[in-house]
């Protein structure tokens, strides 16, 4: 008689599907809420998406003294043109401000295995300390996507079971989105879904946002047209539409961050405003 | 069995220093005289490395407990557990607690491996016992706990050597109330409402359906009672013998084991075929 008895597998899919889009000068990525393991669902509250950076003390004074000098009106409005608008004296400041605006501007989505993902945030956020004490900055986000690549291909031979796209500004703050295999294979693209309802998601963003194509020389941007409000829209429909056909999709919660560098600025005068926009939890019908 | 270690063994290219290497410590050593220490880490290091059939890892559970339910309610957590300890299909344990506490502030329901349940409460009292210290005022809370028992699971299902539980972790702090679980795997999280194994399809659609955050002491027992009974009749591993723990800010009580009335009755339990013409 064949043995009868359970087994077990390292691994497990508790699915969710994350989604980001990356446009001019915005990034907007979104996940579900819903973890899963077979066809049982384990918690309908659940975050995917993380956040990869510490305010420094000195990020803080440089947004209160921004905002000291700038004044709300003008620092809620969007950087390029501040930069238009600004005199001698800001424009000095600019680098800090750089620095700053930079700063918080790389936030993961992961599906796959639970348990994989929050080893694998625990590697990059230590990481990124040490990144911070050795650089006196926080890591940007496309050194951040090829530390993510890097250890995802550590453990290329017992991987951790994840899918990410990882979404920010760059250093001249235009969004971008970098998607990711288990293994570290990565790219940046102008938007992305992952996960169990990626199937379903990506063919309709590709309808949507006609992207240039990747082999077109000379290289044309892959970041979308749309506006924020346009792709926040556009991601809640995404979320809405792969919730009717994957069962480990939910759209009835979904999380959205959202930031550019006009709301980087914006948050400092209102943290409820703030906690309203960057994290938005969603509530579809 | 003969193998490569064995071999460089004969030809003394393993040292005793060689056996520090490998982990043995210095009480092992000096306690069996090499040969025989030489010996034992061969036929140890031999069952690494062969096929998973002589293995020393847990590739099956033993004796295993059934569900657990914690649910958070107005004053803290309460949490349910039965009794049984299952050897295969054999209910061959009735008197297993299966809920402990951890600590000051946590609690802490295990189902599956009883042994291995056993030993991570070794690994709890060995952690709250280094983190003590006298009139620091600090002590774990279950946020703590809840955080330890993830990296346990996981580092040891890394190891391919996983303690083959689920467990639920609840408990009250600060004014703060805290329910979690962990698999066996590592994968956790935090809810209102949790429950392992038969209880996450049995009990928690009870628990959607009828748990709100201001449930009294009174309600919050019933509606796990509720559950209990549920099992009970549906899941073959439960018995009718059980325990219910409740920790709140004040402390933590684990109430004596009890039955739950039953009603065996129903007409589908009487004449399970009627209504069903043509199967057996």
């Amino acid at each position: 008689m064949p043995k009868e008895h359970a087994n077990w597998s390292p691994y497990d899919n508790n699915g969710g599907t994350c989604v980001a889009i990356a446009g001019a000068d915005y990034c907007v990525i979104a996940a579900d809420t819903r973890m899963s393991t077979g066809y049982s669902i384990l918690t309908r509250d659940y975050s995917k998406i993380c956040k990869l950076k510490l305010e420094s003390l000195m990020e803080k004074r440089i947004r209160n003294w921004l905002f000291a000098y700038l004044g709300v009106e003008l620092a809620s409005q969007s950087f390029r043109r501040i930069k238009d608008k600004c005199d001698f004296q800001v424009y000095l400041c600019r680098f800090m401000v750089w620095e700053y605006l930079r700063a918080d501007k790389s936030f993961m989505a992961s599906s796959g295995f639970q348990a994989d993902v929050k080893a694998l945030q625990k590697v990059l956020s230590s990481r990124h300390l040490i990144y911070q004490h050795q650089h006196n900055k926080q890591m940007s986000c496309p050194a951040m996507a090829q530390l993510l690549s890097n250890t995802l291909y550590y453990k290329r031979f017992f991987p951790y079971y994840a899918f990410n796209v990882l979404g920010g500004l760059d250093s001249e703050g235009k969004g971008c989105v970098f998607t990711y295999d288990a293994v570290g294979s990565y790219e940046r693209v102008g938007y992305s879904a992952q996960g169990s309802g990626a199937t379903l998601i990506t063919p309709f963003l590709d309808n949507q946002l006609k992207s240039p194509s990747p082999l077109l020389l000379p290289a044309k941007d892959a970041v979308t047209p749309l506006s924020e409000a346009e792709a926040i829209d556009l991601v809640k429909t995404c979320f809405s539409s792969a919730t009717e056909r994957d069962i480990y999709t939910v759209s009835s919660y979904i999380l959205v961050f959202s930031f550019s560098y006009a709301f980087a600025l914006s948050r400092g005068v209102n943290e409820s405003s703030r906690d309203q926009k960057i994290n938005t939890r969603l509530e579809l019908d | 069995m003969p193998s490569c270690l064995s071999w460089l063994q004969n030809r003394s290219l393993v040292s005793t220093a060689g056996l520090y290497a490998f982990g043995l410590s210095s009480d092992a050593i000096n306690l069996l005289s090499v040969n025989q220490s030489a010996k034992a880490l061969f036929q140890a290091m031999d069952s690494l490395l062969s096929p998973e059939g002589d293995s020393q890892r847990t590739q099956y559970p033993y004796v295993t407990g059934t569900s657990v339910i914690g649910i958070k309610y107005k004053d803290g957590i309460l949490m349910a557990a039965d009794m049984g300890g299952s050897y295969g299909s054999t209910i061959r344990y009735k008197s297993v607690e299966r809920l402990k506490q951890v600590g000051k502030h946590s609690l802490l329901g295990a189902s599956g491996e009883i042994s291995d349940f056993q030993e991570i409460l070794k690994y709890l009292d060995e952690l709250i016992l280094h983190d003590n210290m006298w009139d620091d005022g600090n002590s774990l809370g279950p946020k703590e706990v809840h955080n330890y028992l993830t990296r346990v699971m996981y580092n040891r299902r890394n190891k391919f050597d996983p303690l083959w539980n689920s467990l639920v972790i609840g408990g009250v702090k600060n004014g703060q109330k805290y329910l979690g679980s962990v698999s066996m795997i590592g994968v956790h999280f935090e809810d209102d409402h949790v429950a392992t194994g038969f209880g996450n399809h049995l009990a928690r659609p009870i628990l959607r359906e009828e748990w709100r955050e201001d449930l009294s002491f009174e309600e919050g027992v019933k509606l796990l009672e509720k559950c209990m009974r549920n099992l009970l009749y549906r899941d073959r591993s439960a018995v009718n013998k059980l325990q219910i723990a409740k920790i709140t800010e004040e402390g933590l009580t684990i109430s004596q084991p009890y039955s739950l009335k039953t009603f065996w009755n129903f007409a589908a339990f009487q004449n399970p075929t009627v209504g069903a013409e043509g199967s057996w």
